[in-house]
């Protein structure tokens, strides 16, 4: 049984190894004929990356439900790995701090996020991809004093994106333009948390229900890219760094769907840039929130993404499988 | 204050990630003559395109075509022997006026494939 073992790992890892070193032709991930979709702040990109994110985001949240209104600060991090050319896996984390209006300052990690994104169609002269994916909040692995739940949380969604480059010559100025967007259900595992207590008062038994409804998020990103014009369109005489941005506009909105708050919605329209270089890209946002349930005030957003295939396109960087 | 030394944190971390020895990958295209979309008062003599990465010769190519699909390149597309992101090629001579398509596909070091086309008009049409 040993020797097998042994065998199997020195047959394994050589393979494996010359499997990551191959020279290879390939395409960027994010790229669908000329299009370059830039990994975006708010919505989930529809393609599958190699990729590694920091995201920060600052904002006041809302109060309402007995909580104070709260000053709120996040760093999250996201590693994405192709595993085949189209089919790809994903973790996150964040770290948040909290500064409720009168209250103790908590800081901790949010639950621990997982998925797998298969992207089915990519479609070059018309700048299409569509992906399909599923995310999971994973239970108990964040702390609760900053939010996170004591259930899992289920997110199918499907993603898309489109560029614009096909439009007729008439309208080549709006070819720069792209939309990409997400719509998927966030299905609790668990209802509805009820706390049984004992009123001090009247001795009677209370019972506290905090239900958890399952939420529908949708959501666009529309984008004017500059380094689009500048190379297919138009120079219009831009340099760097404008020649390699991207204006873009951000819609994500959260609607609940049942268990006693059906109908409410959370949103921001978040206008931003996105600079894209050969490995790295860099974007940032204010967040501004449609309603009070959204948020008190404008936040702030901005990333670091690290693309992993043209840091390193011949070992972490390629997909696992060909 | 907390959420200024996150910024400042983030920011750092920025400067970091665009420190120059970190950058590079797949290539873009940086300028071109004749530029892109532009209007050329006589016959160019050739097609160059600059890219913002080394290139692998033997996978990067331009093609010029006119508006009936017909080549006017001499089909000698290069990369420039002293400039290893100038590719280049050579055009028929005395096109006539009209619109131009400029069709290229690039490799970079790296491997990663990059294509791209625009237009360019002689004679002010």
């Amino acid at each position: 049984m040993r020797r097998v073992l042994i065998l199997s790992v020195l047959t394994f890892f050589p393979a494996f190894f010359v499997v990551l070193s191959m020279p290879l032709l390939s395409w960027a991930h994010g790229v669908a004929g000329k299009r370059v979709f830039p990994p975006t702040l708010s919505i989930e990109d529809p393609f599958v990356s190699d990729e590694l994110s920091f995201l920060f985001n600052s904002i006041k949240e809302s109060g309402g439900g007995g909580e104070p209104p709260t000053n709120s600060t996040e760093f999250s991090f996201e590693y994405s790995k192709r595993i085949t050319p189209h089919f790809g896996v994903s973790i996150a984390d964040d770290y948040r701090f909290l500064d409720p209006e009168g209250g103790d300052n908590e800081h901790g990690f949010g639950n621990l996020e997982v998925g797998a994104k298969y992207q089915f169609i990519t479609n070059t002269a018309h700048e299409t991809i569509l992906s399909i994916g599923i995310a999971a909040e994973i239970e108990d692995t964040g702390n609760t004093s900053v939010g996170a739940e004591e259930f899992t949380t289920i997110s199918p969604a499907l993603f898309f994106g489109k560029g614009f480059g096909d439009l007729p010559k008439p309208l080549k100025y709006l070819r720069p333009l792209a939309i990409t967007g997400v719509i998927g259900p966030n299905i609790p595992t668990q209802g509805r948390d009820v706390t049984t207590t004992v009123s001090e008062v009247t001795g009677e038994i209370e019972r506290e229900v905090e239900q958890h409804p399952v939420s529908l998020s949708y959501g666009f990103s529309l984008q004017y890219s500059l380094e689009y014009l500048q190379s297919y369109v138009k120079d219009v005489g831009l340099g760097a760094p404008f020649n390699r941005m991207i204006v873009l506009v951000e819609f994500p909105f959260e609607t609940d769907l049942n268990r006693g708050s059906g109908g409410d919605t959370t949103g921001f329209v978040n206008p931003g840039l996105i600079w894209i270089g050969k490995s790295l890209q860099l974007g940032a946002e204010l967040q501004v929130p449609v309603n009070n349930r959204s948020a008190d005030h404008i936040g702030v957003l901005g990333i670091i993404d690290f693309v992993i295939d043209d840091l390193f396109p011949n070992s972490l960087g390629r997909p696992l499988f060909h | 204050m907390r959420a200024v030394k996150s910024l400042t944190v983030f920011c750092a971390l920025a400067l970091v990630a665009i420190w120059p020895g970190l950058v590079w990958g797949h290539v873009f295209l940086e300028r071109a003559d004749p530029r892109v979309g532009a209007t050329v008062g006589v016959s160019p003599g050739s097609v160059r395109i600059w890219f913002d990465g080394v290139l692998e010769p033997a996978f990067s190519t331009i093609r010029v075509r006119d508006a009936s699909g017909n080549r006017v390149d001499n089909g000698d597309s290069h990369v420039d022997s002293n400039n290893e992101k100038l590719l280049e090629v050579l055009l028929l001579p005395h096109l006539a006026p009209g619109a131009y398509k400029v069709i290229w596909s690039v490799v970079a070091r790296d491997g990663h494939r990059t294509e791209g086309d625009y237009t360019f008009t002689v004679g002010g049409i």
